[in-house]
């Protein structure tokens, strides 16, 4: 059978089919954002009647229930936020490192913010979250780098495997570094315990602010970048071949990962496997092809971190569980299903 | 080609069946290794041949049928009482950063030594004679990562030596070595063979290399067995054909007498049909001796 | 003799046992240095030991010191010495070398020096469960211990059986451990958020791991321990030591490996999770006892007793700078993690770069 007697066009209807169920499914995905999003202002540690809900919605602060869910509101936002920049980094690294256990806590570049959160606050007297926001993303910055480099080093490049240990050692490293750090300082040592546990509960609209501009900065640049990956799946030197510069696109949509970490964690503290899980959920859903999985990504990410918000609220009441913690897990058993499907070779 | 020695156990798979899981990768196998001969096991990827040989050197436990050692179960055997006898080297065996060509072969030692029992003048000489036998002495003190990767075969092979086992199981001896060193692998091994008697049982990938060097070939495809014998009634284009899936033309191969394949793809099949009697002809003229038919579909038992 | 009746040709005979005996040669002096080695670990940890007992806020002499040890009333020696340096002092010893067999155990086993307890979750079980029992259930010291222990050997049991899959592999058995322990870290730092001041600060200092207010209750379990499962695992030390040259030729050359390594998982797990439950979980003592006895010792034999001096060794210094040489006094832990931590990514590095058996 060869190949090249077969000179008929393909049939490009049969690629474009997948595009209408890929729109589909995109527009079901924003739907159950909205569903949860309701749920998340309407459900809490107080029972609110859905007159209030509405009424709180349109502005109105009259009766304690509508208070409360006015207060649920900017919280809402924040883990639609957080959930749609982690899950879309996440997509990102592991284009970017071809590695499907490549996540911001894995890899150890939200325990990297940490570390330089709490040596600003130590050291540097730092207060404003402008400035938590800008130290953390050198940080995550700083220990991408770092990981990958370490990673990547020695024969196959960065194997899975690999790059997952330099990533948990790299953050047993870094948090040993925190609580030395911490310990020593008494002081501090109150303000600084919410960085080791990711959630959403103290948002406001203030920090909100500060750190949207970021966020917006990243999500472009990540979105831009969804064509250079791509090519990037196809490995460096077919990429390359291909007139894709390799390097470059690597580094610009890492920077936009990396940005988008940093400034999440700076707002919400370090929150696991929601970039692992969701693009792997997002590929099986619609293949391969960036452009549609980035975008899925933000949104089911979004959804995720919220409803994954309202079942910390609702499970454990009156007490709240931090959503980094039902992100955990939620991540780890699927982490452990993807390490199990590998073959051991390719790991 | 008789072996001095006749210090040899039998090896045998009686109704066979492997898998992992679920999956079933030897469906039923029959098999008798000839005792101190050189077998090579041949086949397509995937098809059974590095599990058979884990099976044969206990551990893989069958889900059906049996393997026997000198007609007992090897997987009721005492796992050194049977590494006593029966060696294996892996595919890619895997040497501690930064251990010394002497310990790793060293390490052979282990079925001969119990918990207790301290390192014996026993010992020392083994180790001596399989640096000897596969010409590492002079690497005795290096650390094994500095190697190239025939050095590593060899030291890997004199492992094998000093446990000291009149069989020898090897899974894919030459893989990631060039053609010199594979040469030098297998002239190794065939030394080991008619010297010692040594029982040599190798899965071989390059079928030529496999025809010359083995007295004994095994054909196994989809898990199943299906041919066994000399290479000249194995090596057939019939075989290749079934199982492989590859057009070819066996030749004489005038250096060893042995059958020769010649693999033909699309672009080289011209207009002459596999079967042609000229192809037989031409074949021929190569032949050292008119005893030895190249192409001959005959199908081994 | 087996060898000498096979080889036919005796020119060969002759040329072989001299090669045998320079590869005897070499061995002695291998095994020379080894011994050596371990003899200078061993003096260090007695030296460095009967330092901790003279030195403090008062200074005894080693007579004193030694009358204490041998019963005698000896006036304010026999509370500091006898109730506090001493207990604090063995149970450096016992923790650290726990860590050091339990660590290199599962490097030598995993094939990974990156493969240590502290990465693949099993400390992290035991140090939520302590962390649990201690915040949530204020439950008193044994019983923290007691579930400890039971978590360790849990979350070992969860992660082997979970990356089984036709026979464990030890990169998938890596992995898996990160992830179980991610899962367990956000326990605790959950458990700790829900903890009152006094509680929390003594959880923290717990979960750095500290020798602080060490007494005979928290030594003893961990010395009995000791004596039950540290010849388990040296009897296991040459299987070990084969697992090395990976699962199918240590099998080939007789170790039954499943076995040798459940065997060896238990008595590992069960010495760190003692040591833990009476000390915290010392950070990177089980990581960096095995590198570093191999870096001194060599590749040849068993890595078991050197890494556990060390071990012992490392908890010991340590804990003398975290009383001693700084204004505050900090948990052993944190000096470990602080000192560790530099070397654990330089490890890290080269590894990678060598190569390694990844």
């Amino acid at each position: 059978m060869t190949v090249l007697d077969h000179r008929t066009e393909p049939d490009v209807a049969v690629l474009r089919r997948p595009a209408r169920a890929r729109a589909a499914w995109l527009l079901v995905a924003v739907g159950v954002l909205l569903v949860v999003m309701l749920a998340s202002v309407a459900i809490g540690s107080r029972a609110v009647s859905w007159s209030e809900v509405w009424a709180a919605l349109g502005g109105a602060q009259d009766t304690l229930g509508e208070a409360a869910v006015s207060k649920r509101i900017p919280r809402t936002l924040l883990a639609v936020l957080v959930g749609a920049a982690l899950a879309l980094a996440g997509a990102v690294m592991q284009g970017v490192t071809r590695n499907p256990l490549a996540d911001p806590g894995i890899l150890g570049v939200n325990m990297g913010a940490s570390l330089a959160v709490v040596i600003g606050i130590a050291y540097f007297q730092m207060t404003s979250p402008t400035s938590f926001i800008w130290v953390a993303i050198a940080g995550s910055a700083a220990s991408a780098v770092f990981v990958y480099a370490v990673g990547s080093l020695g024969r196959g490049g960065a194997t899975p495997l690999k790059l997952a240990l330099a990533g948990a050692a790299s953050s047993a490293a870094f948090a040993s570094l925190v609580s030395g750090v911490v310990l020593g300082r008494n002081d501090i040592a109150g303000g600084v315990t919410s960085w080791q546990i990711g959630g959403v509960g103290g948002a406001t609209y203030e920090k909100l602010g500060y750190m949207v501009p970021f966020l917006a900065v990243g999500f472009v640049i990540c979105v831009l970048s969804a064509r250079g990956l791509n090519s990037l799946a196809l490995g460096d030197e077919l990429a390359a071949g291909l007139g894709q510069n390799v390097a470059v696109t690597r580094a610009v949509a890492a920077f936009g990962a990396v940005v988008l970490c940093g400034a999440s964690t700076a707002i919400a503290g370090p929150i696991a496997f929601v970039g692992l899980v969701v693009p792997h959920a997002c590929r099986m859903l619609f293949g391969a092809d960036h452009r549609w999985v980035l975008p899925m990504s933000a949104v089911i990410g979004a959804a995720l971190l919220t409803a994954g918000d309202v079942v910390g609220r609702v499970i454990a009441r009156p007490q709240e569980i931090d959503v980094g913690i039902i992100t955990a897990f939620l991540g780890a058993p699927v982490f452990i299903y993807i390490v199990r499907r590998q073959k051991v070779r390719e790991l | 080609m008789t072996p001095p020695q006749s210090r040899t156990h039998s090896l045998e798979v009686v109704d066979l069946q492997l898998g992992y899981g679920d999956r079933e990768v030897i469906e039923s196998l029959d098999l008798v290794i000839p005792p101190g001969r050189m077998t090579a096991i041949v086949g397509p990827n995937a098809c059974g041949k590095s599990t058979l040989l884990r099976s044969m050197s206990r551990l893989l436990a069958p889900k059906r049928g049996q393997v026997l050692l000198d007609g007992e179960q090897v997987h009721r055997l005492p796992a050194k009482e049977v590494a006593r006898t029966l060696g294996l080297l892996p595919q890619s065996p895997i040497a501690p950063e930064g251990i010394t060509v002497a310990d790793l072969v060293g390490r052979g030692r282990h079925p001969h030594q119990s918990i207790f029992s301290r390192w014996s003048k026993d010992d020392d000489i083994a180790v001596a004679a399989a640096l000897q036998a596969t010409e590492t002495v002079d690497l005795a003190d290096r650390p094994v990562d500095e190697l190239s990767g025939g050095q590593r075969q060899r030291v890997w092979i004199a492992m094998s030596l000093a446990q000291q086992t009149d069989l020898l199981l090897l899974d894919e001896p030459t893989t990631f070595l060039d053609v010199s060193h594979q040469v030098e692998v297998l002239d190794l091994l065939t030394d080991l063979n008619r010297v010692r008697g040594t029982t040599v049982v190798m899965v071989l990938h390059d079928l030529n290399m496999a025809a010359r060097y083995a007295d004994h070939l095994i054909a196994l495809s989809d898990g199943r067995l299906h041919a066994a014998g000399p290479p000249d009634q194995v090596l057939t284009v019939d075989m290749i054909r079934t199982v492989f899936g590859l057009e070819s033309r066996v030749i004489v191969d005038p250096t060893s007498g042995q059958p020769l394949m010649l693999p033909m793809g699309r672009h080289h099949r011209n207009d002459s049909s596999t079967d042609r009697p000229a192809d037989v002809a031409s074949s021929e003229r190569w032949a050292p001796s008119p005893s030895t038919r190249g192409e001959d579909d005959r199908r081994g038992h | 003799m087996e060898v000498l009746e096979a080889v036919t040709d005796d020119r060969i005979d002759r040329r072989v046992d001299a090669i045998a005996e320079s590869v005897a040669r070499s061995r002695a002096r291998r095994s020379v240095r080894r011994r050596v080695v371990i003899a200078l670990l061993g003096v260090s940890v007695i030296v460095v030991f009967a330092i901790t007992l003279m030195v403090g806020n008062t200074f005894y002499s080693p007579s004193e010191v030694v009358r204490v040890i041998l019963g005698h009333e000896v006036d304010g020696a026999t509370f500091t010495v006898g109730r506090l340096r001493l207990p604090r002092g063995v149970l450096a010893v016992a923790a650290g070398a726990c860590f050091g067999f339990g660590g290199v155990t599962f490097q030598t086993m995993l094939r990974n020096p990156l493969a240590s307890p502290d990465i693949i979750g099993i400390t992290s079980g035991a140090g939520a469960a302590a962390a649990f029992a201690i915040v949530m259930l204020s439950l008193s010291e044994t019983q923290v211990s007691i579930f400890a222990i039971a978590a360790g050997l849990g979350v070992a049991l969860l992660v082997y059986t979970l990356s089984f899959k036709d026979g464990v592999a030890g990169t998938r058995l890596i992995l898996i451990g990160i992830g179980i322990a991610a899962m367990l870290n956000s326990v605790t730092a959950y458990v700790l958020s829900q903890a009152a001041e006094w509680d929390l600060q003594q959880a923290t200092r717990w979960l750095a791991g500290s020798l602080n207010g060490s007494t005979w209750s928290d030594t003893v379990p961990v010395l009995v321990a000791m004596t039950v499962l540290v010849p388990v695992l040296l009897i296991q030390a040459r299987n070990l030591t084969m697992t090395q040259l990976g699962d199918d030729t240590a099998g080939a050359l007789g170790v039954r490996v499943e076995r040798t390594r459940i065997i060896a998982i238990v008595a590992a797990v069960g010495l760190i999770a003692f040591a833990t439950a009476a000390c915290g979980p010392i950070a990177f003592v089980a990581f960096l006892s095995g590198p570093i006895a191999a870096r001194i010792v060599g590749t040849t034999g068993s890595l078991l007793i050197p890494s556990a001096l060390v071990g012992a060794l490392l908890v010991q210094v340590a804990d003398l700078c975290g009383q001693f040489a700084f204004d505050t006094r900090y948990p052993v832990g944190v000096i470990t993690g602080v000192l560790g931590a530099p070397y654990l990514i330089y490890l890290i590095v080269r590894t990678n770069r060598a190569g390694g058996s990844l």
